[in-house]
């Protein structure tokens, strides 16, 4: 998913000229690693492209080469070449190179929609192998299927999240509302708060899967995980009643104001800045956003030891489960088809993953693909409470964004907007729907 | 140094590193988005030849002639401001005192990027905290409009940053024309008898019809793929009340991964400015004959 959209213009317009200066960087330093090399072994070079540069993910950048620190250490024989991109250019590039063929060794993709082109044009390897030995079982129940085509895999998870529903806990207690547990109470919270001229919740549905967050969990709380995973995986159809009923609790939803307002024309940013600055009381967002919440510096402490979670209220009569939540795997590793140190990229891949999850969630706040303990880390109590939720689930639905295939997504995201700018019905909502999904077929 | 000039070799010496670079990053590029057009592509995979099925799908997609109005509409503000400018220009021209301080006021827009620029009017337009609802709330509007997600108010909206932002650069070339006709033409009218209006309309106007000829054309070129300000403002939203053809190529070539379809309609843009390009010539050099000097 895409966290940073205010910036990926000045991105995406600064990556042709930095395009063609990145790469040379470390020639240097693989000469000297030469030296260290004890011959036996052919000396090889394996090229990792990854997408958190110092700048801006100051701590992912660090366990990054601690890591790859440490392998080059244990294999003397291995250099590591490293490319490091913004989320954005990191895209647009693999895309460019991935035509040309170039792809590097090891690199980092997104699940679902995103990883099909580049499995349908066979440029990724599968990594079943390195799963059997053992990795399978560290892995959260859910998440490496997210990067399984056909079965085989092919990608490992680097991150996992879900979506809670963060609310501030003052401004609860000011308005003597408590935490909604069904849907019914959530609509009178919302109506209490708007009587008090508060505003309940902050959503920047310009960026579109932020509303769509929304019509996923009342479709799970209404017609329980399968509802929408089966329309979507064309076992089941969209213009389900349930479906229908989750679009229509939505427009319900804007009818009590529920959302800040102009929610259609800002950005998830500014949203998150509405709730930030304690400006409205709730706001549902992935767990990435935890390090906010929690140990940021930058943010207030006041406002950090205000923030709450709870989770998505159930629905009265509904098949949901309170325990399912929406959410899935962000970036993994993936290994080139047609690399020519494969072998040396699949043992660094394995490595990785498993340095990646013992380091991750207490240096960057990433929660990791691999199962954290939550008796060993030392973490602020909102996000062990979290990961424990998260052992907990009993349903990770996947993004329904990340989930389909880029068109069918795009249409889903434009009638998430218009569906919350109330310009279709329910039933116009579902119809579209249906009909993306089976033109796909 | 004349020699030097003179010799064809070095000319053709000078010229090759612009000659290679257009090549290379305009024309090349040009040529193959035509034959991407041609293709079913998700910009991975391999290509599939399917003729002018894409140029086929264009022209029933709703979608993109909606961006293609949304685009028409901001050519058509975008030509009438050029009036505004013009009568601007005009005023500054006409030596009244700090003319200079107000070119350069105007300038400033220019010199800012357009993210900058962006951002500046989201935050004026943010629905509770902007400048404008601020103030609109000020004086005793309860609701004041949502200028980004209303869907009947958000192209307009984003029209204004858009001629904003252009201002100054159409109020200098103006203002630069305008310096440059004779001071005697100016005079002699005046000895004659002749209004200050008359003076604008009858001598200044027609002595500048070339520049303000090219002004127009870049105007619409410049709306027809105007890209930037909407891709960070709106991205094209919500629900496409604000898409142009730039964006709503963008989308379908990086969002939904068409590249083939994206490029159809990447060129076809190509070839419909040279057309409104070409017709616009045409139209004012018709004009042009007309004019009595």
């Amino acid at each position: 998913m895409k966290k940073k959209p205010l910036t990926s213009l000045a991105l995406v317009l600064t990556s042709l000229g930095v395009l063609s200066a990145c790469g040379s960087t470390n020639d240097t330093d693989s000469e000297v690693n030469l030296n260290h090399s004890d011959g036996t072994r052919e000396d090889v070079t394996i090229e990792f492209m990854h997408l958190w540069p110092q700048g801006s993910s100051a701590d992912h950048n660090r366990i990054v080469n601690q890591i790859i620190d440490e392998f080059e250490s244990m294999h003397p024989h291995v250099t590591i070449e490293l490319e490091v991109l913004e989320n954005e250019q990191y895209k647009n590039k693999l895309q460019v190179i991935s035509s040309s063929n170039q792809l590097p060794d090891v690199g980092m993709t997104w699940p679902a929609g995103f990883l099909e082109p580049y499995v349908n044009g066979e440029l990724f390897a599968p990594l079943d192998t390195i799963l059997d030995d053992g990795l399978r079982d560290e892995f959260v129940a859910g998440t490496v299927e997210a990067y399984e085509i056909d079965g085989n895999t092919y990608a490992l998870p680097l991150e996992l999240n879900i979506a809670p529903v963060f609310y501030n806990k003052a401004i609860f207690e000011e308005n003597d509302v408590d935490v909604p547990e069904t849907y019914d109470d959530f609509l009178n919270v919302i109506d209490r708060l708007v009587d008090n001229g508060v505003t309940p919740i902050a959503l920047g549905n310009r960026d579109r899967w932020t509303g769509s967050l929304w019509y996923m969990y009342l479709a799970d709380r209404i017609g329980g995980s399968d509802a929408l995973n089966s329309a979507i995986d064309r076992s089941g159809e969209f213009t389900d009643e349930r479906l229908i009923d989750a679009a229509d609790k939505i427009q319900e939803m804007v009818a009590h104001d529920a959302f800040v307002a102009g929610y259609n024309g800002l950005s998830d940013q500014e949203a998150k800045s509405e709730f930030m600055n304690n400006n409205a009381a709730m706001y549902l967002i992935g767990s990435w956003d935890l390090p906010n919440f929690t140990t940021n510096e930058e943010v207030p402490q006041d406002f950090r030891e205000n923030v709450g979670f709870f989770k998505f209220p159930e629905v009265k009569g509904g098949d949901g489960d309170i325990n399912s939540w929406v959410g899935g795997a962000g970036v993994g590793l993936f290994v080139a088809e047609n690399s020519d140190v494969k072998e040396e990229a699949k043992e660094f891949v394995s490595y990785f993953i498993r340095e990646w999850g013992k380091h991750s969630v207490e240096d960057a706040g990433v929660i990791p693909g691999t199962q954290v303990n939550t008796d060993e880390v030392d973490l602020p109590d909102l996000f062990i409470d979290v990961l424990d939720e998260l052992n907990n689930a009993s349903n990770i639905t996947l993004f329904a964004d990340v989930q389909m295939s880029a068109s069918v997504a795009e249409t889903h995201l434009n009638m998430i907007q218009s569906l919350f700018g109330n310009d279709v019905t329910p039933e116009e909502f579902t119809e579209a729907h249906e009909q993306a999904l089976s033109d796909e077929d | 140094m004349n020699k030097i000039m003179s010799d064809k070799k070095i000319i053709a010496l000078y010229t090759l590193p612009a000659l290679i670079l257009l090549l290379v990053l305009i024309y090349v590029p040009i040529v193959l988005t035509g034959y991407y057009g041609l293709m079913e592509w998700d910009g991975i995979g391999p290509m599939t030849f399917i003729g002018l099925d894409n140029y086929k799908t264009l022209i029933s997609d709703s979608l993109f002639w909606n961006s293609a109005y949304h685009s028409l509409l901001l050519a058509i503000f975008s030509v009438l401001s050029l009036i505004i400018y013009l009568a601007i220009s005009l005023v500054l021209a006409s030596q009244i005192k700090g003319a200079d301080v107000f070119r350069k006021i105007y300038l400033i827009p220019m010199l800012l990027s357009s993210v900058a620029i962006a951002q500046l009017w989201m935050r004026i337009y943010h629905p509770s905290n902007g400048v404008m609802n601020r103030f609109l709330t000020s004086i005793g509007i309860e609701n004041p409009p949502l200028w980004l997600s209303d869907t009947s108010l958000v192209l307009f909206a984003i029209f204004v940053p858009i001629l904003w932002q252009y201002a100054g650069f159409y109020i200098i070339i103006y203002y630069a024309a305008l310096r440059n006709i004779p001071n005697e033409l100016v005079e002699a009218a005046r000895i004659d008898g002749a209004t200050p209006f008359q003076i604008a309309y009858k001598i200044k106007l027609p002595l500048v019809s070339g520049i303000i000829k090219v002004t127009i054309v870049l105007a619409v070129i410049g709306s027809l793929k105007y890209f930037d300000l909407i891709y960070v403002m709106t991205d094209g939203g919500p629900n496409g009340a604000s898409e142009v053809m730039a964006s709503y190529m963008y989308k379908l070539a990086f969002r939904t991964n068409d590249f083939g379809y994206g490029s159809a309609i990447g060129f076809f843009l190509l070839l419909l400015i040279l057309l409104v390009t070409y017709f616009i010539r045409k139209l004012t050099t018709s004009r042009e004959d007309n004019v009595q000097y």
